[in-house]
């Protein structure tokens, strides 16, 4: 590179991804989240197949499973869409087309989330 | 490098070079990463149909049933499974990589290929429980 700038001046702001490593971190810590909260997901999934309506509701009713099944839909969207980020990163160029990529991916997202916790608050209400 | 814009007619060839490289299992798991992170979007936006369904009561209960006991309700359902086991699995590769272990050439071959039978025998292993009638515990 023929340039005077210092490699810290470079780097100042973050570097060129504007948000330094905060991304990397957030994918691999919520990753880690998701092992247990998708084994206990697993596990009540085969635990309600072939059951009725009203085993799904009083087990979504009680509060360590509501608990444990807002956590897993939050953070395993949240993931969601830490991991589809990149697939935009890489894939879309455009600099319109990319934050109009990632602002849906985020509404979807946030929209998602809202729409499993409230379902959850309903269910639970329900009972 | 950007300080030199190409000159027309001879563009570099764009990464990934999928028509170049030799297919080999680490780049096959790592496509097959992302492409199973895609699938299970798709799987994060049926969980949130399902907890609403749910939600609805008995008639909302019944639409999403009746949707996912199809035959291809099914093969999509054993879809978000292996995908799930897929991405569990070569996740917790990837993390195991992150804290500096697995990167030999050799080992990382060998638990890509691990992971792909790991994640087959888990997702044919719950379908297989299912319908020999040992789901349904939580009665």
């Amino acid at each position: 590179m023929n340039t005077l700038q210092t490699p810290l001046h470079r780097v100042q702001g973050l570097g060129a991804s504007h948000s330094g490593t905060g991304h990397f971190w957030r994918q691999r810590i919520t990753a880690l989240a998701l092992v247990p909260l998708g084994l206990w997901f697993t596990f009540a999934m085969v635990g309600l197949a072939g059951t009725n309506e009203v085993a799904v509701l009083s087990f979504l009713a009680h509060p360590w499973n509501a608990l444990l099944m807002a956590a897993f839909a939050s953070i395993l969207l949240y993931h969601m869409s830490l991991g589809l980020q990149v697939v935009v990163d890489d894939y879309v160029h455009g600099a319109g087309a990319r934050i109009f990529c990632l602002l849906l991916i985020r509404f979807v997202v946030i929209a998602t989330i809202s729409t499993c916790l409230f379902a959850l608050i309903r269910i639970a209400a329900s009972t | 490098m950007a300080d030199k814009p190409q000159q027309p007619g001879h563009e570099r060839p764009l990464s990934p070079h999928l028509s170049i490289y030799r297919w080999q299992v680490t780049m096959l798991a790592s496509i097959t990463h992302r492409a199973t992170g895609i699938a299970l979007s798709v799987g994060a936006l049926v969980l949130a149909w399902w907890l609403v369904s749910i939600s609805n009561g008995p008639e909302g209960y019944e639409s999403f049933m009746s949707v996912a006991t199809t035959p291809v309700g099914l093969v999509i359902l054993f879809g978000f499974v292996w995908s799930l086991s897929f991405h569990m699995l070569n996740g917790i590769r990837h993390l195991a990589w992150d804290m500096g272990y697995g990167f030999n050439k050799v080992t990382a071959t060998q638990t890509g290929s691990l992971v792909y039978v790991l994640s087959l025998v888990l997702a044919v292993g719950v379908f297989a429980f299912v319908w020999t009638g040992h789901a349904g515990y939580l009665k």
